[in-house]
């Protein structure tokens, strides 16, 4: 079963407007290059150029942030939800 | 036939009474002082901290202001006689740990002990927070701790706007409001505190115009200044909660950094086209801003909601959030969100939440509050400063 990510508004212009989209994968790295493959650009949107999570994104499995869990390298089970929620600063 | 003597001392013998100094023991322990006189009697004078229920509201209120069966309650009166039927009534109740207090408030004021003249809210104030007397967790005492608060609004805009007007509605007594733009036709889609009429006028001004209009007991405090390393400790020093709607990322980590020296709690929103969020970062007691964002984004990738546009509206729902939570935190009340991100979607109408932990490299904690240096941060945020 493939997992659901949620895609904030900053980043879909890549998903073609859709909010939630469909990845395989079964560590959040995985998850993250199924992304790039369907939406080419994600992965760059997402990781610095040494490959590891930028750290103004939070990528969340389930409830939990996966900096506080194995980061990249995090199992992601059957079914879950991850959602990708980068900081925003509007206010105005 | 039975006599009022005869029900006084069939009550008597059915309770406890203590005496005035075993009172004022049982008072040092922690016991709840409860007094059962008049209002007339209450407002010229009770013992500080004291509950008031008048005795014959007593069985109507008492589970609502009393909610546990096994606290330890002084109960009095003038004398010592509606004290005693009071507490035999919280017996009946099932409270366990009820005394009645003999001789009553005259004999505790005749021997010196400590009493005093209970603040008390006016007559059109009690009429215009009647909304909030109503309920127990608020009632005067709490509508009393809201006038007595400060709260800052961190921009009078988008997200400060509806924050600034429920809080001045719900009777915050002091709003410091920061803002340094003027007022212009195009904030109108969604800034609540100003109109047209205001367009040129300093944002301070609009606010707080608006703000007294609405509720003359809140006092506005304007800072029409722009935030920085030599300013931002004195502006924010003295207030117990920060509503914080800035709209870029230097002034929240600024924020962040001061708050977190000066140990007061800050409400965040923010918000972006058509989403956004709320939580609650209180640097005594759980993860702060650099632990949820440890760095930002570069400029690029950050677009302001200037450039980028955002929904009417938006910024209501997130505003009038974090003027509930800045409310609840001031009235201790309910569980807020602390450690908890609340996300908000308007497109598909959700709300979702996520765990906020301590980021364990983050260095900018209360514990370290004596060696954090505020600086001015332009682009890029980070790394924080600590000295030594």
């Amino acid at each position: 079963m493939a997992t659901k990510v949620r895609i904030p508004t900053t980043l879909r212009p890549l998903t073609s407007g859709e909010s939630t989209v469909s990845a395989d994968g079964s560590t959040v790295k995985e998850v993250i290059e199924r992304l790039d493959a369907s939406f080419p650009g994600m992965a760059a949107q997402l990781l610095d150029s040494d490959g590891s999570l930028r750290r103004f994104v939070n990528v969340f499995l389930s409830d939990e942030d996966v900096r506080f869990m194995d980061g990249l390298q995090t199992p992601v089970p059957d079914g879950s939800t991850i959602a990708i929620v980068p900081a925003v600063a509007g206010g105005n | 036939m039975a006599t009022f003597r005869d029900i006084l001392i069939a009550t008597k013998g059915r309770i406890r009474e203590v005496d005035t100094a075993e009172g004022e023991a049982l008072r040092k322990e922690g016991a709840v002082f409860l007094d059962v006189r008049e209002p007339d009697e209450f407002e010229q004078g009770t013992i500080p901290g004291s509950i008031h229920i008048p005795r014959g509201h007593l069985e109507a209120n008492a589970e609502a202001r009393l909610p546990r069966r096994d606290t330890p309650i002084v109960v009095y009166c003038a004398g010592g006689v509606r004290s005693a039927f009071a507490a035999d009534t919280l017996q009946d109740l099932s409270y366990t740990g009820v005394v009645s207090m003999d001789g009553g408030f005259n004999r505790w004021k005749d021997e010196g002990r400590p009493w005093s003249v209970p603040r008390s809210l006016t007559p059109e104030q009690r009429n215009r927070y009647h909304r909030h007397i109503l309920l127990p967790e608020v009632g005067e005492e709490g509508q009393m701790r809201l006038l007595d608060s400060k709260v800052l609004c961190l921009g009078a805009g988008g997200l400060g706007s509806p924050a600034a007007l429920y809080l001045a509605a719900a009777g915050v007594g002091t709003l410091g409001v920061v803002d340094m733009d003027v007022v212009d036709a195009s904030n109108l889609q969604r800034q609540i505190l100003h109109n047209l009429e205001r367009v040129g006028e300093r944002k301070v001004d609009s606010a707080k115009k608006t703000i007294t209009a609405l509720n003359p007991d809140v006092n506005v405090v304007c800072h029409d200044v722009r935030l920085g390393a030599d300013n931002i400790l004195s502006i924010i020093d003295g207030y117990d909660v920060i509503v914080d709607g800035a709209d870029n990322f230097p002034v929240r980590y600024m924020l962040n950094d001061a708050s977190v020296k000066l140990g007061i709690p800050v409400v965040h929103g923010s918000i972006f086209r058509f989403e956004g969020m709320v939580t609650v970062f209180d640097p005594k007691e759980g993860p702060t801003y650099r632990d949820l964002v440890p760095e930002p984004p570069p400029s690029e990738l950050a677009p302001s909601c200037a450039e980028a546009g955002v929904l009417g509206v938006l910024p209501g729902v997130v505003g009038s959030l974090q003027a509930l939570e800045a409310l609840k935190i001031v009235l201790g009340y309910g569980d807020v969100l602390r450690g908890r991100l609340l996300t908000f979607d308007a497109g598909d109408m959700s709300f979702r939440e996520y765990r906020v932990r301590p980021d364990p490299s983050n260095r900018i904690t209360w514990e370290n509050r004596d060696r954090i240096q505020i600086v001015e941060l332009e682009g890029l945020c980070g790394p924080a400063v600590l000295s030594g």
